[in-house]
């Protein structure tokens, strides 16, 4: 760790690689997982589902399974309809070039009529146990028409195709663009030469560990709800849930996520089944359970990425960029999940500077339906895809244009002394040192020494080959009025409440949600350090909306620059009318009152009050200045950025190849990221550990696929290539870091840049081991077919 | 309904099962030790390992009845008198979990590793963990963790 923190120093809580304190209930198997709840009386459901890619029902029949051993209820579609029971919405509106909105079909809990895409949901089935629910459902009879399906992007474009949705013409969603395309045009024009790139970033599922589940619990004695449920965001589902689906005011309804074995986005969206338990928890009058087989995940959580990127690249001579022309194509699958639309657009069209100054770009996105599961937000979301076509179209680039990898990157960054820094795509980059991250990463690597290990290699008979990636992402979302105005239907700020308690130790009740980010430590670290007091007096909540005064969740890597800067506020808060207090105490004026490290103190004396002697005055307002100040010492805050934050850093991935086999083994991986000011350096470099593997797992081994009629054949842990232990080397890691000048902590982010910067490094590094051979492109996963077939076509030709 | 009789945690445990229903049912839903996960249902993750009669064994690909007379070994039953295991207090001191969720099935796989193959290396490390998805960690500081165990208990016999 080489970081040049700045504030918040004067405490051990900052910065200190604490263990973390949630340990201690997962290491011991006393976690709570939703699944590990068992509500008394609680009945099971089986989402019975839709084994074709796309047919219309004529018919389903329930008598059979309505008469099983142990069911209590069979509803359909039909049931749904009966009780005008809203569609899934989606939560953001795109807006295609000509001004008109996305099309945005209905997304019913159970479908009735049309099922579009394998494990659509067409019926549930509750029983007395799960075992029931499952054999019943074998007795529920669907009559379906199999119609013809659109299985992959290229299909849904294709002349002729068939249609997803009636009224979404050619299977368009939306087609947006972004960037000035004169400008554009004209830097073609003028370039010296153009460099070109098709880039197909492949559609992965995210296989958090823990299976999605939900538990809906309707108390007829309140007349209220409550769904426990994996999510990473409680407060969003109750508002979507709430006010879209079934029609249940807040006061009414309680959304607790417990422990949630992992998310990666996947756990953000409103899914239907949380809808379908809370519904049939009212119908039948009992609590009702659903926890999804490994093989429901697979075609029934929202994929990721699945876009196919057309780019242009103007140089001139010395390689400056000139301008860049993007096309991409996007995979919204079959309904518009809940930030679906989001994803290519504004998460990906406005990360094509990346970390270069290139004066002039242009996208255009296309957003198409298939008959596939819905695409969503997966760790990056959106600037995995940025990032994957810059970093292989530059290298494309220095390889044509005959320079060197690093020189093109070099001469092409954003300078130190240009920040803050617009890019000709909607954002402004506010810091930035992308020279030192990269000169981190080359040490790491040792890259002096790497022609001599390239040659050792080949003494062994493999090809090895390094490969660079320089990355920004945006992350720390989002500005409220910002994001509404492209389009989002919610705000983005986060909440905070900080309770001091009479004898000094604090409850303090954020809004984000932690699934293995450790909030509990991290925060409680933040807080500790910003109040003065114990790191052990501190407890961090979160995870239900009964205690939690509001929240937007967890997602786009901004727990602590967005969750954590509505703490500081609430501190804040806590500080100013703990100042009032002591001044009283002390008998002297507000104005003279200064605090310091969890004391308040008469400046220029020695006397002064701790922050608990001050709360206890607070609960116990005996000497207390009654008139002015009102007891208790507890305060609440929302925290809206200012500004998307900017991790950045460069990936350096070395492999070998096995030219026999194709195999690729990544013998290194390492990772110099800026990720803004760092609290806990232990959990971001796990953090980095962890997305490492995502981008690797993406880069080589996962993709989900289908066949032309649409069926998933990547449909369990058996067919879809699940990174593991023995794939990795250990990583190399570390941090550079420059602080966000937006928000009180200085933090960036770090969730999702080891996902983001990763895999065209080891993309790169693939190309680079097989150039001398004279392969010059491959895709995405690299898998061992390929490769020996890019060796065996390119010896064939050369 | 059969009756099966086992001891569990070193407690004994006498219940009557279907024949279908797995080990790890009877775990979660009948004895309420929810330590123990699912997370697949082709017994490739690994969430949900425990000790049976000393051996790792995934709990989702046995059933019940085949546990008969047998010593099983959850998660919440590893640490001794309220002293953790070594592998538990390796995996919080090396930040060997996020999430948690595959924690306890890698850790009962970890155990074994060390106890019946105590010079393992790195590399026999991460091949005997190929039966473990973990989604969090990027299986760094797993590895890690084991390896760091695995060298304080050979410091202790030594």
């Amino acid at each position: 760790m080489s970081t040049t923190q700045t504030p918040g120093q004067s405490t051990p809580s900052i910065g200190a690689s604490i263990p973390r304190r949630e340990d201690r209930r997962f290491i011991t198997g006393a976690g709570r997982y939703t699944d590990d709840i068992v509500l008394p009386n609680q009945a099971y459901a089986y989402i019975l589902r839709s084994p074709h890619a796309h047919a219309l029902i004529r018919s389903i029949s329930t008598d059979a399974a309505l008469a099983a051993p142990g069911v209590v209820a069979v509803f359909t579609g039909h049931d749904v309809a009966a009780d005008k029971v809203g569609g899934i919405p989606c939560g953001w509106l795109v807006k295609s070039k000509d001004g008109s909105n996305m099309v945005e079909p209905p997304h019913p809990m159970l479908v009735a009529d049309r099922v579009r895409h394998v494990g659509d949901q067409v019926a549930v089935i509750i029983a007395d146990s799960k075992a029931e629910a499952r054999a019943a459902a074998q007795l529920v009879e669907v009559d379906y028409d199999v119609l013809p399906a659109v299985a992959t992007l290229g299909d849904a474009i294709t002349d002729g195709a068939a249609t997803v949705w009636d009224q979404a013409k050619g299977n368009v969603c939306f087609d947006w663009d972004l960037g000035d395309k004169a400008a554009v045009k004209a830097a073609m024009k003028s370039a010296y030469k153009v460099i070109e790139i098709e880039v197909r970033n492949n559609r992965v599922i995210p296989n958090a560990i823990e299976p999605r589940a939900a538990i809906g619990h309707y108390d007829v004695s309140g007349d209220n709800y409550t769904l426990y449920t994996t999510s990473q965001n409680p407060h969003l589902i109750r508002l979507l849930l709430g006010a879209f689906v079934l029609g249940i005011p807040e006061h009414r309804l309680r959304v607790v996520a417990p422990d949630v074995g992992g998310g990666f986005g996947s756990k953000i969206y409103h899914y239907a089944e949380e809808a379908i338990v809370v519904w049939a928890s009212k119908k039948i009058g009992r609590p009702v359970k659903w926890t999804a087989e490994r093989s429901e995940s697979f075609m029934s959580d929202a994929h990721g990425r699945d876009t196919v990127m057309k780019a242009h690249l103007a140089v001139d001579k010395e390689g400056k960029f000139l301008g860049l022309c993007v096309h991409n194509v996007a995979n919204m699958g079959a309904y518009l999940s809940t930030f679906a639309p989001a994803i290519p657009t504004y998460l990906s069209a406005t990360l094509m500077a990346g970390c270069y100054s290139t004066p002039a770009i242009y996208v255009e996105v296309k957003a198409v339906f298939t008959n596939t599961v819905p695409v969503d937000a997966y760790r990056g979301a959106g600037r995995p895809e940025s990032a994957y076509l810059l970093e292989r179209l530059v290298d494309k680039a220095a390889r044509e244009l005959g320079m060197d990898r690093l020189e093109i990157r070099r001469k092409n960054f954003i300078r130190k002394d240009q920040f803050p820094y617009k890019t000709p795509v909607a954002l402004e980059y506010d810091t930035g040192d992308y020279e030192s991250t990269l000169e981190m990463a080359l040490q790491k690597v040792d890259y002096q020494g790497f022609s001599a290990r390239r040659e050792a290699s080949k003494k062994r008979g493999k090809l090895r080959g390094i490969g660079f990636s320089t990355y920004v992402e945006a992350c720390g979302i989002a500005p409220s009025a910002l994001v509404g105005q492209l389009g989002a239907r919610a705000g983005l700020y986060e909440a905070a409440t900080v309770r001091v308690h009479p004898t000094g130790s604090v409850s303090v009740f954020t809004g984000t949600h932690s699934h293995g980010q450790g909030h509990e430590t991290t925060f409680a670290q933040l807080v500790a350090d910003q109040l003065g007091v114990p790191y052990d007096k501190v407890e961090i909540v979160h995870g239900d909306t009964d205690k939690i005064p509001f929240g937007m969740g967890t997602y786009g890597s901004r727990s602590l620059s967005v969750g954590g800067s509505a703490i500081v506020k609430a501190v804040d808060k806590i500080v100013a009318k703990g100042k009032k207090i002591a001044a009283h105490l002390l008998e002297a004026s507000e104005a003279d009152i200064e605090w310091k490290q969890g004391e308040f103190l008469v400046v220029g004396t020695n006397r002064k009050k701790s922050i608990g002697e001050i709360a206890f005055a607070a609960y116990v307002p005996h000497n207390y200045p009654i008139e002015t100040v009102e007891p208790g010492l507890e305060e609440s805050a929302f925290y809206d950025p200012k500004n998307f934050t900017y991790p950045a850093g460069c990936h350096v991935c070395e492999v070998e190849i096995d030219p026999d086999t194709g195999v690729v083994q990544v013998v290194e991986m390492v990772a110099a990221d800026d990720v803004g000011v760092i609290i806990n350096p232990m959990i971001v470099d796990g953090q980095m550990h962890g997305g490492l593997v995502q981008g690797i797992g993406q880069a080589l081994y996962e993709e989900a696929q289908y066949d032309e009629s649409g069926q998933l054949l990547t449909g369990s842990f058996l067919n879809y290539g699940m990174p593991r232990a023995s794939d990795f080397p250990f990583f190399k890691v570390g941090n550079h870091v420059t602080a966000c000048t937006h928000n009180p902590i200085g933090a960036k982010g770090v969730g999702e840049v080891g996902a983001i910067g990763c895999p065209p490094a080891v993309v790169n590094a693939v190309l680079d081991a097989l150039a001398p051979l004279g392969v010059t492109d491959i895709s995405m996963p690299v898998t061992p077919e390929k490769v020996w077939r890019a060796i065996e076509s390119a010896k064939a030709t050369h | 309904m059969i009756r099966v009789t086992l001891k569990v945690n070193k407690r004994p445990v006498s219940i009557e099962v279907e024949p279908r229903t797995l080990l790890v049912e009877l775990l979660r839903d009948k004895l309420q030790l929810t330590g123990t996960h699912v997370g697949c249902d082709t017994s490739h993750c690994g969430a949900c390992v425990v000790h049976v009669d000393g051996r790792s064994v995934k709990s989702c690909t046995m059933l019940a009845v085949e546990a008969d007379g047998a010593t099983v070994t959850t998660i919440e039953g590893l640490a001794q008198g309220g002293k953790l295991h070594p592998m538990q207090d390796a995996f919080h001191q090396h930040h060997a979990l996020q999430c948690g969720f595959c924690t306890p099935g890698m850790i009962m796989s970890a155990v074994e590793l060390v106890e019946t193959r105590p010079t393992a290396d790195e590399h026999e490390t991460r091949e005997w963990l190929e039966g473990n998805f973990c989604r969090c960690t990027g299986y760094h500081n797993i590895v890690k963790a084991i390896l760091s165990c695995r060298d304080a208990m050979k410091e202790k016999s030594a």
